[in-house]
């Protein structure tokens, strides 16, 4: 408590003159909050992992690098640090210092039709950023524009943007997505694209909702009110003073949204018509397990390698987020 | 409040020739030869066959049209007979299934509807009841464990879980079994002593007095159920324990507690009916959930209802039978949306008043 006291008390500090006093606060909660602290680590180690993919897991030269190499085609699965029989692909630099041999293993084993885990593992980090950045930007861009307008012009403008908004909340995620890939496989062929459209398309109206209900109050406070006593116009009031600090929460929302898009991705793939079959992909891999339903026990590593790195991946992003949600509403703090 | 329910129910065909629309217009990114499955059990090899078919049900002609003959039903000159029509409730026909879309869904429906109606109680009740325990004990050790749970709960695809259930429990013990039902069982059910009131297994076993096909149904959906449920669990705990919490704050609590009342009172009977008020409004996303996670979870157990189906059908693009279900999932969450957007009206007059 004394701490604290102190901390309101001491002067502005340098860093703080620089990045605003909100900003500083933000950055500053996110730094001390245990839990954002424990995300962010989490999410710094996939960063890692997704740049030093090429030095962690080497592609076969000239081979399309999300292309899980195998090693052969046996229909049964091997366990963990067996050894590479045919076709290796190159080996990593820290192997041979490491372990002092010169064949490379299957650090986590192969799935039925002897892709490699590992492999598949570290490379669908890239995947899982790709696929979760890419549709979080893209839905909260058509979320963004489509609840601004809607909050701005009002009448019926509004009344029709949040009607088709309805429509579309009007399926359940995961079978709409479903639904959409399978309608656009065909006309994209198999692939990431066919699943991500599906994505996008139902997944603005989150975004969209939350923007409107934020500016809708933000025009009523005092602010913004002082504002247009002033004259200040319309347009500049909506982009200097509502947008900025609408534009938390949507943060908010998108560090959540990552975490569940890449979870519905990687649903769709389990299912089969997301990734195709062989592509470095959590989802993907996890999608080997149903060919061994009733003895899971003796192939777990199909399961627990993918299954807990998705997990993780998911976490880091929830985490931050909660964390993120703390220290933009004071309110919250402690509450949740 | 009859204005704001007719308000919201004047809504309700505005949704439902929208979400119509939606999934006719994904039907035409299909060829007219693979939309006539609409209309035919077997596409005809022949193309002068396939020919008079696209021109018998107009598959060829302007988009309005179709849309209409694809509400109401295309008529065959030869036998008179009117084909599809999906508000006729002729969706056409499965060619993954191989019969009609109506007959699959109408067989598998109350299998799904038997997991959620079982997946719903531990969510209300359980997600509840930790609500209130973590927020009666803010910031001791159970409620930074109820928290934690929340969180990592949220992160859990249900897919990872459900292996990880079947890597642990179905290898190994069998106190818990695939499927929807074990052989006996089903021998059982098929004897015409047994009458079919419902279709679900576990109801009608209770109807039938027969505890022993109830609890061969149960065991083989308490897996599935836990699997459905525990995302929602997590979520309804921490919407409960944040309104609780809010609720504890107000003044009128205060009141309560300094009229010397217990703190057991307080809270069963001050504090939780206005603290549940705003997890009415989760009714709307727990049947979005379940809807969503059928589909998962009965792959995965390989429970024989409406979300295998839906995913076998998706996987191998049978477009007629993965939008006939759409259309379904769309209207069921329309109606979820009335009856809980009503309900809230009710408890919370607040809303009205908007």
């Amino acid at each position: 408590m004394t701490k604290k006291q102190e901390n309101t008390r001491k002067p502005m500090g340098w860093l703080e003159a620089q990045l605003g006093t909100e900003t500083y606060r933000l950055i500053k909660g996110l730094l001390t909050n245990p839990i954002s602290v424990a995300g962010m680590i989490l999410l710094g180690i996939f960063i890692f992992v997704a740049v030093a993919a090429p030095l962690l897991a080497p592609p076969r030269e000239g081979a399309d690098p999300f292309k899980i190499p195998r090693d052969g085609y046996g229909q049964v699965p091997k366990p963990p640090g067996s050894e590479w029989r045919t076709r290796q692909p190159p080996l990593p630099f820290w192997w041979k210092a490491l372990v002092g041999t010169d064949s490379w293993t299957h650090l986590m084993g192969t799935a039925s039709g002897q892709w490699d885990i590992y492999y598949g593992v570290i490379w669908g980090t890239r995947t899982a950023f790709y696929v979760g950045l890419s549709i979080t930007a893209v839905t909260a861009l058509i979320g963004i524009t489509l609840g601004t307008l809607s909050a701005y012009y009002g009448g019926v403008v509004d009344m029709v943007i949040m009607r088709i908004a309805d429509i579309f909340i009007a399926f359940p995620f995961l079978p709409a997505a479903m639904t959409l890939s399978a309608v656009l496989t065909p006309v994209l062929g198999r692939g990431l694209i066919a699943p991500m459209i599906a994505l996008m398309v139902f997944g603005w109206t989150g975004f969209a909702r939350l923007l409107r209900s934020d500016i809708l109050s933000l025009r009523e406070r005092e602010y913004v009110i002082a504002a247009r006593v002033v004259g200040v116009r319309d347009s500049r009031i909506m982009f200097r003073h509502i947008l900025p600090n609408a534009i938390f929460p949507t943060l908010v929302l998108a560090s959540m949204r990552i975490g569940s898009y890449v979870i519905t991705f990687a649903g769709l793939s389990f299912l089969g018509i997301g990734a195709e079959v062989g592509y470095a992909d959590w989802g993907q891999l996890l999608s080997f397990a149903r060919d061994w339903m009733t003895q899971l026990r003796e192939y777990w590593y199909i399961i627990m390698f993918p299954g807990v790195t998705l997990v993780l991946f998911v976490l880091s992003w929830n985490l931050v987020g909660d964390a993120l949600r703390d220290v933009l509403d004071p309110r919250l703090q402690g509450s949740r | 409040m009859t204005n704001y329910i007719v308000r919201r129910l004047l809504l309700v065909p505005v949704l439902l020739f929208g979400v119509s629309v939606l999934i006719f217009l994904m039907l035409q990114a299909l060829s007219p030869v693979e939309r006539s499955a609409l209309y035919v059990r077997d596409i005809p090899k022949n193309e002068r066959a396939l020919d008079g078919i696209i021109r018998q049900y107009g598959l060829d002609q302007p988009i309005h049209i179709q849309y209409w003959k694809w509400l109401t039903g295309a008529k065959n000159a030869t036998t008179g007979e009117i084909k599809g029509g999906i508000l006729r409730g002729d969706f056409g026909y499965s060619r993954t299934a191989s019969q009609p879309v109506i007959d699959l869904i109408k067989r598998r429906f109350p299998a799904t509807l038997e997991l959620a109606v079982w997946a719903v109680i531990p969510v209300v009740a359980g997600g509840i009841l930790l609500g209130v325990i973590a927020a009666v004990n803010h910031n001791k050790p159970v409620d930074h464990i109820a928290r934690v749970f929340a969180i990592v709960g949220w992160s859990f695809p249900d897919f990872v879980l459900g292996l990880l259930l079947l890597m642990i429990f179905y290898v190994g013990t069998d106190w818990f079994l695939p499927g929807r039902i074990s052989d006996w069982a089903n021998r059982a059910i098929m004897t015409p002593e047994f009458r079919n009131y419902t279709q679900m297994i576990s109801i009608d076993a209770l109807l039938n007095s027969r505890l022993d096909i109830f609890w061969d149904a149960l065991r083989h959906m308490i897996m599935p159920v836990i699997t459905l449920a525990y995302l929602w669990w997590a979520l309804t705990m921490r919407v409960t324990r944040s309104s609780m919490l809010e609720t504890l704050r107000q003044d009128y609590i205060t009141t309560a507690r300094s009229k010397g009342l217990s703190e057991r009172t307080v809270v069963r009977q001050h504090a939780l009916p206005n603290a549940l008020m705003p997890v009415v409004t989760l009714g709307g996303g727990t049947v979005l959930g379940l809807l969503s996670g059928v589909v998962i979870v009965e792959t995965v157990f390989d429970y024989r209802g409406m979300g295998s189906a839906f995913a076998a059908a998706a996987v191998q693009l049978d477009i007629v039978t993965v939008l006939a279900f759409t259309l379904l999932n769309g209207c069921i969450m329309i109606v979820a949306n009335v009856v809980v957007d009503v309900l809230y009206a009710y408890i919370d007059p607040r809303v009205r008043l908007d």
